[in-house]
Parts: structure tokens; sequence; C-alpha cells
């Protein structure tokens, strides 16, 4: 048995599938950090910290003629979130139930997304995880508040992102807002949408519901980095008569290698606050 | 005899004790496998329904030392540790176990019919391109 402890769940195969199946769906859907930047891993529950490779120096000396540095690690981070599951629903599913509640695998699955994707986008300071949008060296760029100028701005941010040596592809992790105002917009008839992705980016327009505005971002590769130790996993907490929780876990941290590969687009309400 | 240093490929005060026994185990599990084949074709062609059930038991007899060899390999050697771990009770694809653990980290679900390995759910990275 593993740290998940699945064996000891009153849960059939059927359900456990159920489960997983309907915790994925979710989590493809509204994780938008991993469809942007680098993974690294996973490399399981033991993996503890990425390695720097730089030292500190410690000031004082142990024996005179003796220096001591110690290295710089960042440590991964856990995370966890419970999923409280009716027993006798569970049991439906193999019964040949084909409409299940999994409303608490659903809910858990949006929180943990958006727990991570806050941490690449916006940062985590007491982790250690500086997300991407405060890393950029860059001062917010407005979007205006007729949606029509998406295609403005973003040719805007990608100029300056060309003038600081970083290279394509480009993509857009637009937030909740942003995102619709960009599918919703036609210009003389024509997509917004449909001019930004094919005919100024070379990359995806990604729905990223941890984001306020939007972030135009290189995929290039080599500038943003998530490190996973447990990937995402489901694993079992307790059961009593009616219920059995289950939580949604997985260790990760987060490293901007190069700040000056993003650039943050912010309403212009948002600038005033 | 199969086993014995006439199989060798290399001379035989060359070979490390460790060697010569990890030899004797896999010819071992080669014989028996070879063995298994046999069996199986003979009770297929056999007419005489009394000698078929004999010759399927043997077979069956033949399967339990391969695997105790086998299992014998892969306490001895780590590579074939880790692939038996990879691979076998895997479940979905055969030739997408590998990809998923490593995007898992490891194939096996710990729990009823999870797919992934470890219990995780397999979803890494999700950059067009790359799995």
């Amino acid at each position: 048995m593993d740290l998940l402890k699945r064996d000891l769940a009153p849960i059939l195969d059927e359900a456990w599938e159920a489960i997983d199946n309907e915790a994925r769906r979710v989590l493809k859907l509204n994780l938008a950090g991993r469809k942007l930047v680098d993974f690294n891993g996973p490399f399981g529950w033991e993996f503890a910290a990425v390695n720097l490779g730089r030292l500190e120096l410690i000031r004082d000396q142990p024996v005179p003629g003796v220096s001591v540095g110690r290295r710089r690690v960042q440590p991964l981070i856990e995370l966890r979130t419970p999923i409280l599951l009716d027993t006798m629903e569970l049991d439906s599913i193999a019964r040949g139930a084909d409409d299940p509640d999994l409303g608490p695998v659903v809910e858990a699955a949006e929180k943990i997304a958006h727990a991570e994707d806050n941490a690449i986008f916006n940062g985590y300071r007491e982790a250690g995880i500086a997300g991407i949008i405060e890393s950029s060296p860059y001062a917010p760029l407005e979007i205006p508040a007729d949606g029509l100028h998406y295609p403005h701005a973003i040719v805007q941010a990608k100029e300056l992102l060309r003038e600081a040596g970083v290279s394509g592809p480009f993509a857009l992790a637009a937030g909740p807002k942003a995102y619709n105002e960009i599918s919703q917009g036609s210009e003389d008839g024509y997509p917004i949408r449909k001019r930004i992705e094919q005919q100024i980016i070379d990359g995806p327009i990604i729905w990223a519901p941890s984001i306020d505005g939007a972030v135009l971002l290189s995929i290039r590769g080599g500038d943003f980095e998530l490190t996973v130790g447990q990937d995402l996993s489901i694993g079992y907490a307790y059961h009593e008569r009616q219920n059995v929780e289950l939580y949604l876990t997985e260790s990760f941290t987060f490293r901007v290698l190069e700040p000056a590969a993003a650039i943050y687009l912010r309403h212009a309400s948002e600038l005033e606050v | 005899m199969a086993g014995g240093s006439d199989s060798y490929h290399e001379p035989y005060e060359l070979l490390t004790e460790e060697s010569k026994n990890m030899h004797r185990a896999l010819v071992t599990v080669m014989e028996e496998l070879e063995a298994i084949d046999w069996y199986q074709q003979r009770a297929e062609a056999c007419s005489d329904a009394d000698l078929k059930k004999i010759l399927l038991h043997n077979k069956n007899e033949e399967i339990e030392h391969a695997m105790m060899s086998l299992e014998w390999i892969r306490r001895n050697n780590p590579v074939f540790s880790d692939q038996a771990k990879t691979y076998l009770f895997s479940n979905g694809p055969i030739t997408e176990v590998e990809k998923n653990a490593m995007d898992g980290g490891g194939a096996r679900g710990s729990g009823g019919s999870a797919p992934a390995a470890g219990g995780s759910l397999g979803i890494g990275s999700l950059k067009k391109g790359r799995k």
C-alpha cells in the first residue's frame, strides 16, 4: 500500500473508475498553467525540493580556514482538498447507474486546479513561489474597456517581448472576463479570437480562471517550470456508515526562469484599483 | 542440458559467480517457456482426452516453474525489477504503460481499477506537443 491508501476505501472498482475519470475531466479543463509551462516530473512522494544550484554562504566558520555554504533548494508544497462522497451513491455505479452524483469530485478538482494555477500565475509567497505575473519586469498593459481593441493590445505586448529578445511561439492565458470578451467579439464580422490566434500569436488562447485580465507569454520552453513530485492523485482518508472521505492531492513547486518572457494585461478598471 | 557450461558465450573462468547464477536462472526460464510451448502444441494436437489433460497439467506446472525462476531474476536484478513494476499487472494498452508510468510515477493502480501509477490520475503536462 502507498500513501494514498486507496485499498482501504470501501469503494468498488467501477466507482473508483468513475471518480478518477470525473476528476481527470475537470482537471484537464481547469488547469491552465500546465498547458503553457514546462513540466518537470512527476518524481513521486519522496521528491522534496528542486536544486537551485547555488550556495548560501554561512558567515561563521566551524573551524578557522574552513568556509561553509548551505545548498539552496526550493521545497515542494503538498496540496490536499477533501472529497466527501455518499457510499450508497457510489454503490449505485456498480448497479449500472450512469448519472452518479460526483459533485464533490468536481468541486475538489476545481479547487486544486485553482490553487495550482494561482501559484503559477499569481505566486504564493509563503511557499517560496514567485508567480509569472509578479515576476514580469514590464509595467502591465491596459486592455481597453472596448473589447474590440484586444488585437491592438496583444500586438503591443508581443512587440515588448520581442524587443526584450523573447522569441515565440506565444500564447495568451486569458481570465474569464477577457476570455469571454475575446470569444464573443468580432470585427467587421470576423471573430476577434480567430484574428488573434491566426494572425497575431502563433499559439493558443487558454482559458485561465485564476487570472484577472490576461498574460501573454512565450511557450518556446525554458522560461517557466512546474516541478511535480506526486502528480494529482486521489487518496482515501476515512469512512463511516454513510460517507467516505477521499482527498485530491499533489506536490509541486513552480519557478520563473526568465521573468521577461511574460507580460501582464489588465482591464482598465483593474488598473485603477 | 542448456544450463551447462556448453551454453556460456564467454570463457567460464572470466565470469563472476553472480553472472553464472544469473545465467542458470535465465536458461531455466528459457527452458520452461520452451516446454510450455511444446506442451501447448502437443495438447492441442492430442487425440486422447486423458493424455490431453495430463499435457495441459504439465504445461501449467511449467508456467509455475517459469514464474518462480523469473521472480528469482527480478529479486536479483534491479532493472528486471523496475521493468516488472512498470509493466506487470498494469491496465490499459501495454504500449502506453511506459508513457503513463513516466507521467504518473509508475504504472500500477493502487486501488481497484485505478489506472495510473501509484494512484496518480496521470495528468502530467497538458502543453500541446508534450504529454
